[in-house]
């Protein structure tokens, strides 16, 4: 029962995606436009600086995600669909976990352009492990998005609410931006160093089973008037 | 307002104005002199503000699942104090660190934890004020993720260098040191009481007010 109402959530919202693919393309320009501001702002002299990348990536990651986030419940807000899928007789963490699922492919999906691109714009060495690098990026992208999917849905109904997500989602992902660029730097040393990596992906597992948890709970009093 | 209010504040305002006069007659700090005075008021303020994070997210899980309007108010001026005393606390934390450390500041766990929990109140804050009607769940939920939150943070910024002082060299003060920093605490105890006692009151009075127009209405 909870796994289908997720997956009918995941699929709606894949559908309605499909048909103009808005967020999916203004999400990715987006997320380039970002990388090349601060290709411009840093390179100097055709130089890249040390270690800038891992940063840079994660900072497209999060302003990329935080646009996604935005535009997705702005849709259920314009059809005023949100409360139909509320008064569903459905379990509402389902509904929760469905709409954290679509944010979190749509986000592994702009990080498909993103890597190659930092990699190449900033001589990194993002390819040199390919499943560290992955299990960083998904671990990251749940902790961001589980925080910022909840964030989403409760400010639908307040007033300026563009503004107020990064205001809230900012500093409570503070954790999941230094363990996502710490993890990441240490996969572009010549020696990685796999103690260093353990470490920061234990925290982001953490982070995202604390924070998925804590979601769930409070998604239900959340969203009840 | 209660009856203890009035003398509880005059004693307040007496305790404050003993203070600097304790803290001057405390001897110099061998080490760094004059500008270790500073800690009187830092780390009374760092308490305070620490108290306020704790009791915000409580009152707001406790408003969340029980849904007992006195709670969100309670978290509501529990998370101004945070605001106050975390300015204090910031704002001294500096003075003395570019004396102590020669720098105003450093990356380290304790100071970067403290200006997350102060953005998380400043942004609880935000949300009360430009959210617009629902807001006070809202503020609830961030409340109880900033308090998750503070762990992690203090983790994920552990494994840099840490060069705050610990909490630990307290209880071995000697009298001298001692005495004038139990009294600073207890003034900001009681300036913390004073003002969330005010802060609520104010809130409850708004509620009233606000009662009362509905019940014209009908």
């Amino acid at each position: 029962m909870f796994g289908q109402t997720v997956w009918l959530v995941l699929r709606k919202d894949f559908t309605i995606e499909v048909r103009s693919l808005e967020i999916a393309y203004t999400t990715l320009f987006f997320a380039i436009s970002c990388v090349l501001v601060f290709a411009f702002a840093l390179v100097q002299e055709g130089r890249a600086p040390e270690g800038g990348a891992a940063g840079i990536l994660w900072i497209a990651i999060a302003f990329a995600g935080t646009l996604a986030l935005g535009r997705t419940f702005e849709r259920e807000r314009q059809a005023e669909t949100l409360r139909a899928l509320l008064l569903a007789p459905a379990a509402r963490p389902a509904v929760y976990v469905g709409k954290l699922l679509g944010i979190v492919v749509l986000l592994l999906a702009a990080e498909l352009v993103l890597v190659p691109l930092v990699a190449l714009l900033f001589q990194a060495p993002l390819f040199a492990h390919p499943v560290w690098l992955a299990s960083i990026l998904l671990t990251g992208t749940i902790g961001f998005a589980a925080v910022g999917t909840l964030f989403a849905a409760m400010l639908v109904r307040a007033r300026s609410r563009d503004v107020l997500l990064p205001v809230l989602l900012y500093p409570i992902t503070v954790p999941v931006i230094i363990a996502g660029v710490r993890a990441t730097g240490a996969l572009l040393q010549p020696e990685v160093d796999a103690g260093v990596l353990q470490v920061w992906l234990a925290l982001l597992v953490c982070f995202d089973v604390v924070f998925v948890t804590l979601a769930l709970w409070t998604f239900e009093p959340l969203m009840t008037d | 307002m209660p009856n203890w209010f009035l003398p509880a504040a005059a004693i307040c305002g007496l305790m404050f104005a003993t203070a600097p006069i304790l803290i001057a007659n405390a001897p110099y700090e061998s080490t760094m002199g004059l500008v270790q005075k500073i800690f009187y008021v830092h780390l009374p303020a760092a308490w305070m503000f620490l108290l306020g994070g704790v009791l915000c997210g409580v009152a707001s899980a406790r408003y969340l699942f029980k849904g007992d309007p006195r709670q969100d108010r309670f978290a509501w001026a529990c998370a101004e104090l945070v605001v106050l005393f975390g300015a204090l606390t910031l704002v001294t934390g500096p003075l003395w660190a570019r004396k102590a450390w020669g720098v105003w500041w450093q990356w380290d766990v304790r100071l970067t934890s403290s200006l997350m929990g102060w953005m998380v109140a400043v942004a609880y804050l935000l949300l009360r004020k430009y959210g617009g009607p629902g807001s006070d769940k809202l503020a609830a939920g961030l409340a109880l993720f900033g308090l998750a939150n503070v762990p992690f943070i203090y983790i994920s910024v552990n494994y840099w260098r840490t060069i705050h002082p610990l909490t630990t060299v307290v209880p071995t003060l000697p009298t001298s040191f001692g005495v004038p920093l139990w009294f600073s605490v207890a003034t900001f105890v009681l300036l913390f009481v004073l003002l969330l006692r005010m802060r609520v009151r104010l809130e409850e009075q708004r509620a009233r007010v606000d009662a009362l127009y509905l019940s014209m209405d009908a």
